[in-house]
This record gives C-alpha cells, sequence and structure tokens, in this order.
C-alpha cells in the first residue's frame, strides 16, 4: 500500500459524527489539493455513501483490484465502503466478528487507491473485532499512522471515549489529538447558543489523557441540510463547519 | 439464521449449518477455515438460557441499527417509567453494550459494583423494583476499555441471561440495551430468546436519513431473525431553543422522520420524544429526569410511548399512565442551559 498517512477516525460512542467528521476530514484535505481514500470499516452500519450522496454508486473490479468510487475527475478523494458492495443497502448485513475481520482484510489489501497521501479510515463504535482486527493489520504499516477521536461534550460520551483512548494506548496507535462534535446549537431564530450535549467534555478529556485538543465543532443545520439533500461535494463549502474544520485540521496539515 | 454474505460462494449453505466450512461450496471461500473450526448446530447452551428466562413474563429489546439516537437513555427513561406505575413487580434492564455501557450512568448507578450471591450475581438497584445488571459495575475503573471480540461477548450475554439473581418473584418485565448495528449480540440475542418467547423490539431511531438508513437495516434483520417488532420510538425530534422559545429541527426529518419509516415497513408508530437539552444533563448526572421535570413535553412525550408500548405488548395499562395531562411548565422548571 502506498499510502503516506494513515488517520483512524475513531469513538467508543456512536452517533457522535465519525463518518461525518471522516467525510469533512477527507474532504478538506482533498480540497486542498491531497491525494485522499476515505475507507468506511463500519461493516453493519455504514454511512459514507449517503453523506457523499452515493448511494447507488458501485465498486467496479479491475485486473489489479477493487477500483474506490471517486467523487469527482479530479479523482482526489476516493471512497470505499461496504456500502458500495451490496445489492441492495436497504438490506442488513448480519455478521459475526470473524466475518468483518476477513472483509477488513479484503479491504486492506484488495483496494487499488494508487499513490495517497492520506487514508482516513472510518470506524464504528465500541473496542471489538473491527478494532481489534484493523489494529492487527496496521502492525506492519510503515508510514505515519494516527488516531483522532470524536466525542460529544457531555459525559455519557466522553465516558466511551476515555475508554477508546485506552484502548489506544494498548494497541499502541499514537493520537493525534480529539475533536468535540455538536458542541453548542445556534437557534436559528435568536441566534443564542445552547449548549444541548453539554459543553467542555471534549477539552477535559484531552488534558487529563495529555493529548491534543483539535477543536470544538458546533451543531450545523446547513451541514445537515447538505447532507440529507443537496450535493455535499460542492457545497460543503458554503457551511459555517467547513471554515471550522480548515482552521482544526491546521494543526495537524498544511492547507492551502 | 441465515446470513447474506457478499464474498461468499452462490451455495454458501450457511454459518450455522452442519455443513459450514465442508461443503463443496466452501472450497475458495475465504471464511471457509472459520466456519470449519466453529462448532456446529445450536448452542448447546439454549435449554439452560430457557429454563432461566421463565420467570421473565416480558422481554423487551432497544435496537437501532444507529449509535447514539439515545437507546440507553430512552430504556432507563421507560423502565423507569413503567417501574414507577407499578410498584408492586418486579423490573430488570440489562445493558449489552459492553464496549460502551452507558445505561449504569444514565439509570443512576454509575460507580456501584455488582456482588455474586450462591454463584449467582445480584443485580444495582435504581429503584426499590427496577434492577440493573451492567459490565460497568464489574470493571475495577470505568475507563477500562474492554477489548473483546464477538465470542467474548456473547459469552458474557448468556451468563447476564441465565446468572442474575433477579429475586424469587422473578420480573414481570426485562429491558435489554444493545449496542448499534447488526453482529455478534444481536445474533446470538435473537438465537437464545426465541424459544422462551414472550419477547420484541422497541426500536429507536432519530428523525435524520442518515439514521433512518441504519434503522431501516434493524429492521430488516428483525423479520430475518424473527424477532416481533412492538414500535419505533422517534427521538430528538425538534428542539426549542431555551432562549426565545423558537422551535427548529437539529436532526432533519428530510425523508418524513420515524414516522415514515413505520408505515414505510408496515411497524406501529408509537411516538415522538422532542429533544431537551435537559435529557443528557439528567443522564450526566444521574438526576430523574421524569420526577424533576414532571410537566415537561418530553416526559410526557415518553409516558405516551409508554403507553403506546403496553397497548401493542398487550399489556393492561396501570392506573397511573391512564391519567391525561396537559404539556404545562411551570416556570421555575425552565432552567438556564
Amino acid at each position: 500500500m502506498d499510502v503516506k498517512n494513515i488517520w483512524l477516525i475513531l469513538s467508543g460512542k456512536g452517533g457522535v459524527g465519525k463518518s461525518s467528521t471522516s467525510s469533512q476530514v477527507a474532504l478538506t484535505l482533498a480540497s486542498s489539493g491531497y491525494k485522499v481514500g476515505l475507507l468506511d470499516i463500519d461493516i453493519t452500519g455504514p454511512s459514507i455513501p449517503h453523506f457523499f450522496n452515493l448511494k447507488s454508486a458501485k465498486i467496479h473490479q479491475s485486473s489489479a483490484g477493487w477500483v474506490p468510487v471517486y467523487t469527482d475527475s479530479s479523482k482526489n478523494l476516493g471512497l470505499m465502503s461496504i456500502g458500495f458492495l451490496q445489492p441492495d443497502n436497504t438490506k442488513s448485513i448480519v455478521w459475526r466478528g470473524p466475518k468483518k475481520t476477513a472483509m477488513i482484510r479484503q479491504f486492506l489489501s484488495d483496494v487499488v487507491w494508487g499513490e495517497l497521501d492520506y487514508l482516513i479510515i472510518d470506524t464504528p463504535p465500541g473496542t471489538s473485532d473491527e478494532h481489534i482486527s484493523i489494529a492487527t493489520e496496521l502492525q506492519s504499516y510503515q508510514g505515519n499512522l494516527g488516531a483522532i477521536l470524536v466525542t460529544t461534550p457531555q459525559e455519557v460520551a466522553a465516558a466511551d471515549v476515555r475508554k477508546e483512548l485506552n484502548f489506544c494506548k494498548t494497541v499502541n496507535f499514537p493520537i493525534l489529538g480529539v475533536i468535540e462534535n455538536m458542541s453548542g446549537y445556534i437557534c436559528p431564530h435568536c441566534h443564542d447558543c445552547t449548549n444541548i450535549f453539554s459543553k467542555g467534555g471534549g477539552e477535559s478529556l484531552a488534558k487529563m489523557y495529555d493529548v491534543k485538543f483539535l477543536g470544538s465543532v458546533p451543531l450545523d443545520p446547513k451541514l445537515i441540510t447538505v447532507v440529507e439533500g443537496g450535493n455535499f461535494v460542492t457545497d460543503y463549502k458554503t457551511t459555517d463547519v467547513a471554515n471550522v474544520y480548515h482552521k482544526l485540521l491546521q494543526n495537524l496539515v498544511e492547507l492551502k | 439464521m441465515q446470513t447474506e454474505p457478499l464474498q461468499t460462494p452462490l451455495h454458501c449453505p450457511g454459518t450455522e449449518s452442519e455443513q459450514a466450512g465442508r461443503d463443496s461450496a466452501c472450497e475458495g471461500c475465504p471464511n471457509q477455515e472459520i466456519c470449519q473450526s466453529r462448532p456446529k448446530g445450536p448452542d448447546p447452551d439454549i435449554p439452560l438460557i430457557t429454563e432461566a428466562l421463565k420467570d421473565i413474563r416480558h422481554k423487551v429489546l432497544i435496537l437501532s441499527g444507529k449509535g447514539g439516537v439515545g437507546k440507553s437513555t430512552f430504556t432507563s427513561l421507560l423502565a423507569a417509567l413503567i417501574a414507577d406505575a407499578e410498584v408492586d413487580k418486579q423490573f430488570g434492564m440489562i445493558d449489552i453494550d459492553f464496549c460502551g455501557p452507558s445505561l449504569a450512568r444514565i439509570a443512576g448507578v454509575p460507580n456501584e459494583q455488582c456482588f455474586g450471591r450462591d454463584a449467582k450475581w445480584t443485580p444495582v438497584y435504581a429503584e426499590s423494583n427496577l434492577g440493573v445488571m451492567s459490565i460497568s459495575h464489574m470493571l475495577p475503573t470505568t475507563d477500562q476499555p474492554v477489548i473483546w471480540r464477538g465470542d467474548k461477548k456473547t459469552g458474557l450475554i448468556k451468563q447476564f441471561l441465565t446468572n442474575v439473581d433477579w429475586g424469587e418473584e422473578g420480573l414481570d418485565m426485562l429491558f435489554v440495551d444493545t449496542p448499534p448495528g447488526t453482529s455478534d449480540e444481536h445474533i446470538s440475542l435473537a438465537q437464545y430468546l426465541k424459544p422462551s418467547g414472550g419477547y420484541g423490539a422497541l426500536i429507536v431511531t432519530t428523525p435524520q436519513e442518515v439514521a433512518l438508513q441504519d434503522v431501516r437495516k434493524q429492521i430488516d434483520f428483525c423479520q430475518k431473525a424473527g424477532i416481533p417488532i412492538f414500535g419505533i420510538v422517534e427521538n430528538m425530534a425538534g428542539f426549542v431553543c431555551p432562549s426565545c422559545g423558537g422551535k427548529s429541527d437539529i436532526f432533519v426529518a428530510g425523508t418524513g422522520g420515524g414516522r415514515a419509516l413505520a408505515e414505510e415497513t408496515g411497524v406501529p408508530f408509537l411516538g415522538s420524544v422532542p429533544l431537551d437539552p435537559r435529557v443528557g444533563m439528567c443522564a450526566d448526572s444521574g438526576k430523574d429526569f421524569l420526577t424533576d421535570y414532571s410537566a415537561s413535553p418530553a416526559t410526557l412525550a415518553i409516558k405516551n410511548v409508554a403507553v403506546n408500548l403496553l397497548t401493542e405488548m398487550g399489556i393492561e395499562l396501570p392506573e397511573y399512565l391512564e391519567e391525561p395531562e396537559s404539556a404545562i411548565e411551570p416556570a421555575q422548571q425552565t432552567v438556564a442551559v
């Protein structure tokens, strides 16, 4: 695999915005000219095809392996998800651990990414089969490996993310930093900010574990509208959070 | 249960089959070795589980394909509400999300340890008639990760079903809080509960399509696995600004939300619960939202869901839940957030 950097997007908790973060990180890097791959290893609940509004796209099999789905003709951003392999993506994938492991192994060995600056890996919540497998598979990886942990501000989420941080330590994943997502919501009527899921959980978590706090990202209804009905790839830059991510990622990488 | 793998051969005999890994169709399949080494046939512990479950009259699984939609919060609130309405009956909750357990904290018993008696675990009681069993009650520190593959998780589910001392009368209702997805925990649970009957699923979703698409898969899973569905609840529907009282949808129901999904799949719709920041605050601190904010629209919505759920289950409503109430919120309850 000719990949310079691999970033894992992790969180112990579900629904904190791992896929949303992965998509935005990948898109921000790609629009800065980097060659980026986005791999979704959430086998039973893949969300990446939905974010890019590519639910009916299919993976092509070439002689070299699986060709990722590209978001535009620049081919700066390639996507791979089990959602692209299913004939009918309203049907469930009911798999126990060993099958998920086999699939992840295939994702890492059989996809023709080409040369990549960044491979972003979106993960399911927890510290189970998928996580153990990806840690095992990446053991021999020679490039720069790092994990970005996503949490929401409230204690119920931070408690699970602490477990994930300890998991990263156990398997020797270097931690790039913590992102606090869904941090506040600006009322469209009065522009007052409400901390729906409380505030500051991500920052105090980062402090406690002595890892970098990359920043907090507010709930942006515009982003949800763009994802749910619009064109994420072209319209993302019109959202407020696009700037937030641009700034946040400059903690880690040079951006245009 | 038959699964629908993608990479497996056309004539895959199924992972539970006696021929798994040995059939001629298995030649060349990447999973052949795994299937070959797995024990064959139905789980030999199922009769034991069925025996242990005979004193539990109703079992409600709280499911959702998606994480973070409020499964644990909803499990806890619903169980507390029903237990409070039926003080002379016994209720229990178990959390089988071993890698990300939240139920104990939300139920207000995050740090308690559970103890064994006569080789059985005694649950931690959140209310006098509501016991909680979670892996949080067994870990030395709450920050310790549980790095387990499926087989180990399945083993503990079995123990949670057979090895908990719920008291002599057994339970009137057991609520099972689950992790997101359709994998080991869900497959095992379906297999373990099927022979004893008296069970069904309550499906929780949030309004936006990114959640609904996973929930649709969960419903498909329930249908494949033969799990009866009591209904769908839509959580985090609509937000009322505490500053100006203006209503907005944070999680936009672009495709019609939970109600449309219920219609599309032919599953009863049990109700919508609005997004109230105080629910999360109470969950963090283990406070009792239902008592502290008894007249809030969220409390009334949850009551309404409880009534609809019990009706779907064919259970007679306790008196407490029969009284209709209106959502009038006293001024002192409106706290700044």
